[in-house]
């Protein structure tokens, strides 16, 4: 199986790479299009500024590739709000895979103080749908490290909890995107990761 | 509901664990990475490396851990220990660490932080500090690994380098680290519950007590230990039964 992780300007993409070898995958790191278009599987991670991000994908043509794509394809982190319509980091419009808006999340004060922006940390995942979450049981917990979030919709698979509710993954059609690192969640990222390699 | 989160610290030097360890099943005590794998699978939420080495081969040694335990280890991991440039950070997270912690470089120049979240993001700057109460009951910044004492108190300098885009706060107390007699409450309460990123507490954590308090009456978005784990005094497994027995929010093991 070809496995194709998008080379872009982004951080933590050797992160995803190494995660894939623990679990006995190779890919190839790649920004170009043919290449990506043949692959079996695509994974569009990330971790970065969502302008500087897109507008990086655009100069490379890589925006119309990534839409266009047929085979599975798993955003992760910024990638998954990358594949948004929207992103309310520096009024970003994105690629408009998912319908749902990326919006920051609010200051407010919670019983323990400040809601500390940006999450960091272990939270829980439920309401899981489709075959990318197989045999991961509701509630289980994975790492967030993220100052923005997409709100609930009409392609949300996943929902998690900070502050107010939000998608923590997303699908439609070949698309998926979640919000959390797979890479760095411990044996259920692991699990999420293996199920998105045998979709 | 986010998790208050359990760290170890290793410290590392020519690139092996030091301060020693007794882990009988370990084939090796001092491989870090070896150490950090068993933490990860013992259900560590976060691991902290600091390098105390001195030499000049430091980057290139650092450079080349950073990327064994990045293959290695599921979980995020900070390193820390000397980083003072944007090109030792893009090394770094280039070899796979996810945040960067700087402490004695970021206070003798600001800008710094500023310079590391514009490029990298705040979520992967981590700003430590140590700080000591003093007689007047005020915390001071101290530098070069508690040697040099500043006159500036911990909080105007922990919300100054928030300003500049610090994403977390590792709080240690010099008053309370190797004690073994608990956190430092107050001045983690304080930072906690003043500023708007998660603060780590540090030093004195030796029961499991301790780590209810701090998370309870600290406010602590995590706490970090090292000898209680490496000495295997409390285990990461028994610490987070405990937690849970007490109702406080983690990820159970």
């Amino acid at each position: 199986m070809e496995l194709a992780i998008v080379k872009y300007n982004a951080g933590n993409i050797q992160s995803v790479l190494y995660a894939l070898e623990r679990i006995g995958a190779t890919a190839v790191v790649t920004d170009d299009h043919e290449q990506l278009r043949k692959a079996d599987k695509v994974i569009f991670p990330g971790v970065g500024e969502a302008s500087s991000a897109m507008r990086y994908l655009q100069q490379h043509g890589l925006d119309t590739v990534l839409k266009d794509l047929q085979q599975p394809v798993l955003g992760i982190c910024l990638g998954m709000q990358l594949m948004c319509a929207y992103s309310e980091e520096n009024n970003t419009p994105c690629l408009r895979i998912f319908e749902e808006k990326v919006k920051h999340f609010e200051s407010v004060t919670t019983a323990e103080g400040p809601l500390k922006i940006p999450q960091i940390g272990w939270n829980n995942i439920w309401s899981l749908k489709t075959d990318l979450f197989k045999g991961v049981p509701e509630n289980s917990f994975t790492y967030f490290v993220h100052g923005y979030y997409a709100a609930l919709g009409e392609h949300t698979i996943a929902t998690t909890t900070y502050g107010h509710s939000y998608s923590s993954a997303l699908h439609r059609g070949n698309f998926y995107g979640v919000q959390f690192h797979p890479e760095k969640s411990a044996a259920v990222g692991e699990t999420i990761l293996g199920n998105f390699l045998k979709l | 509901m986010l998790c208050k989160r359990i760290i170890p610290c290793l410290d590392i030097k020519d690139g092996r664990t030091v301060k020693g360890t007794n882990f009988v099943d370990l084939r090796d005590a001092g491989d870090p990475v070896e150490l950090g794998a068993l933490y990860a699978k013992e259900g560590a939420d976060e691991l902290v490396f600091l390098d105390i080495t001195a030499t000049v081969e430091k980057r290139k040694t650092l450079r080349e851990l950073v990327n064994k335990i990045s293959h290695h280890i599921n979980i995020p991991f900070t390193v820390g220990g000397g980083i003072s440039s944007v090109e030792d950070v893009s090394a770094l997270l280039q070899n796979g660490a996810d945040k960067i912690s700087v402490n004695t470089a970021a206070f003798k120049n600001p800008a710094l932080i500023n310079e590391l979240s514009k490029e990298f993001g705040s979520q992967c700057v981590v700003l430590a500090i140590d700080t000591r109460k003093e007689d007047d009951g005020e915390w001071y910044v101290y530098l070069n690994g508690g040697r040099v004492k500043t006159d500036i108190r911990c909080i105007d300098w922990a919300k100054q380098a928030v300003d500049l885009g610090a994403g977390e706060i590792l709080l240690t107390s010099m008053n309370h680290d190797g004690t073994k007699a608990g956190f430092a409450i107050d001045i983690t309460r304080e930072l906690a519950t003043t500023l708007p990123v998660p603060v780590i507490a540090s030093g004195g954590g030796g029961t499991k007590e301790h780590f209810v308090e701090v998370f309870e009456t600290g406010k602590a978005d995590a706490a970090l230990a090292a000898s209680i784990f490496h000495f295997k005094e409390i285990s990461i497994p028994e610490l987070k039964g405990y937690l849970q027995e007490r109702k406080i929010h983690i990820r159970p093991v």
